[in-house]
């Protein structure tokens, strides 16, 4: 469902951040993506997103090729991917249900939607209590889990997760990684980044190893060996 | 409800609900605002003493028209009757000559020599006047040519009077002409800077407002927002700035100016800046709203322009 064909990204003074990635990605896979700080994993999640554009190459979604998506249609392709960030990135003027409420709301969901689906996915994340908080009221953990929520709530076809456990204890870490292979087990596609050795050991999954904007393994059943 | 209408109530409520959870931006830019509207509410206050002074200035200048003792009524009359028909003439006052005796000896009552002279003289020596006011004092040069002898407007009319007096305040009314001009141009200019550097302080206070939520609106594009849905509440929180603004200006108002009508009363004869600011409440409310909303409005679109494009 996601093709990168010699991808390469190059930023002006000829810092080269990616070069030659070729990669398949299909859908109900979970992928993680490791390499050291500045091997190339976030640019690579930015191009996903359509933050970055790739210098030469090309990266699709199904049949769209993403950067060449502008208006409404990147609108559109954006709503098929739920993003959880390091540093969770919530509305922090808005509660835990608006955050949620606010990527439903911005899909066009009606009003009846909303007020039954994001509790629901707020139970799914073991959140039911803290609907009304504010994220400053939360912890790490509980911020990260409103990320997963917001990601999930409109169903969508990938989620990616950029290092979602780096500001996160071994506790919480575990949790969060459990909810996205609860995830990934429903069907939805996981593209996760991470230094954390652990988890990719404890996933037992597809695992690409990332070095000075290369590919350096893509392994079925990986192991992390940076 | 349609979705359209749901869309734009949701941009309202996000809009009122930033503005009351963000209490110290929306204070702030509310308190800046507010400055800023009071400083071009002050300038509108001095446009209004300028325009009053001048307004009294002009209407003291008129042209007074003497006629001969001999002159009958019926063609002052016409004369009158003429001069009121020109475009340029505001207003045309029949002094009559027991008038003009009147106000003479009203204003050397205290002059027994001039008295006694009158007393001497029998007679009503004072021939009656019309008193010619314009429409502006620009006008004076054409309806004194018009009154000259031998001007195609007066005709035979002219037989009857004796005394034009424009050529004695030609040099006084060319001089407020003058000032008038300069009191305008330079009101001119100041407008401009007043409004340049009000735009200037509205648009910053709006981009700082908006530069607080920049992390914030990558995170509403990457989960799917439209550049509209980001958009629209902050330029529903930058009209309320606007609206609050706004009415606080003009609330603040009513004390500032009923403190300075009693400090000027004095030397603004005749001129309240309480009273003005009392008859001009609407048209100055308009005035703060347009200019606090266009540019708030503006600002909002520009500032946010930049992050939505990134």
């Amino acid at each position: 469902m996601l093709y990168f064909e010699n991808i390469r990204k190059e930023y002006p003074g000829g810092s080269v951040v990616l070069d030659d990635i070729n990669l398949t990605i299909e859908k109900g896979e979970l992928v993680s993506i490791v390499g050291h700080s500045g091997a190339g994993k976030t640019t690579l999640i930015k191009m996903i997103l359509a933050e970055e554009r790739p210098t030469a190459g090309r990266i699709s979604f199904h049949s769209s090729q993403i950067q060449k998506l502008k208006g409404k249609d990147l609108v559109n392709f954006r709503r098929k991917i739920g993003i959880v960030f390091q540093d969770y990135r919530l509305l922090l003027n808005r509660t835990v249900f608006e955050n949620i409420a606010f990527a439903m709301e911005a899909a066009g969901k009606t009003d009846e939607e909303i007020e039954k689906d994001v509790p629901h996915v707020l139970e799914l994340v073991d959140l039911g209590n803290k609907i009304f908080h504010f994220p400053t009221q939360l912890s790490g953990g509980e911020k990260q889990r409103v990320a997963i929520a917001r990601a999930l709530v409109n169903r969508p076809e990938i989620i990616i997760a950029d290092e979602p456990t780096g500001n996160l204890d071994p506790v919480n870490t575990y949790d969060i990684i459990q909810i996205l292979k609860k995830i990934n087990d429903l069907g939805t596609t996981v593209i996760l980044t991470t230094h954390n050795k652990g988890i990719i050991d404890h996933l037992k999954k597809r695992v690409i190893t990332m070095e000075d904007g290369k590919i350096l393994k893509d392994e079925k059943l990986g192991k992390y060996t940076v | 409800m349609s979705s359209t209408i749901i869309y734009i109530k949701r941009i309202f409520k996000s809009g009122s609900l930033n503005f009351f959870r963000n209490k110290t931006v929306s204070i702030s830019s509310v308190a800046i605002l507010t400055t800023t509207l009071i400083i071009i509410g002050i300038f509108f206050f001095f446009r209004g003493i300028f325009d009053y002074t001048l307004g009294e200035i002009e209407s003291k200048v008129d042209i007074k028209v003497y006629f001969k003792l001999d002159a009958e009524d019926t063609q002052i009359n016409i004369i009158k009757e003429k001069l009121m028909s020109l475009p340029e003439v505001k207003s045309v006052n029949l002094v009559t000559e027991e008038q003009v005796l009147a106000d003479f000896k009203e204003k050397h009552k205290n002059d027994a020599v001039i008295l006694a002279a009158l007393e001497e003289v029998a007679s009503n020596p004072f021939g009656s006047m019309l008193t010619v006011v314009a429409q502006d004092t620009k006008s004076y040069e054409s309806i004194a040519i018009s009154l000259k002898a031998g001007s195609e407007f007066l005709g035979e009319s002219y037989s009857v009077i004796d005394d034009v007096n424009y050529f004695q305040l030609k040099s006084t009314i060319d001089k407020l002409n003058n000032i008038i001009s300069w009191v305008n141009t330079i009101g001119y200019w100041i407008t401009l800077v007043f409004i340049v550097m009000s735009s200037l302080i509205i648009f910053n206070t709006i981009r700082l407002s908006i530069f607080i939520f920049k992390d914030e609106i990558t995170v509403m594009k990457l989960v799917g927002a439209s550049n509209m849905y980001i958009r629209g509440p902050f330029l529903v929180e930058s009209t309320i700035y606007a609206l609050l603004s706004s009415f606080l200006a003009m609330l603040l108002f009513f004390p500032i100016t009923f403190y300075i009508s009693k400090k000027t009363a004095l030397f603004l004869d005749g001129l309240s800046i309480y009273r003005y600011y009392l008859d001009n409440f609407f048209s100055l409310f308009f005035l703060l709203l347009l200019i606090s909303f266009a540019l708030s409005f503006i600002s909002s679109l520009f500032a946010i322009r930049r992050y939505l494009t990134a």
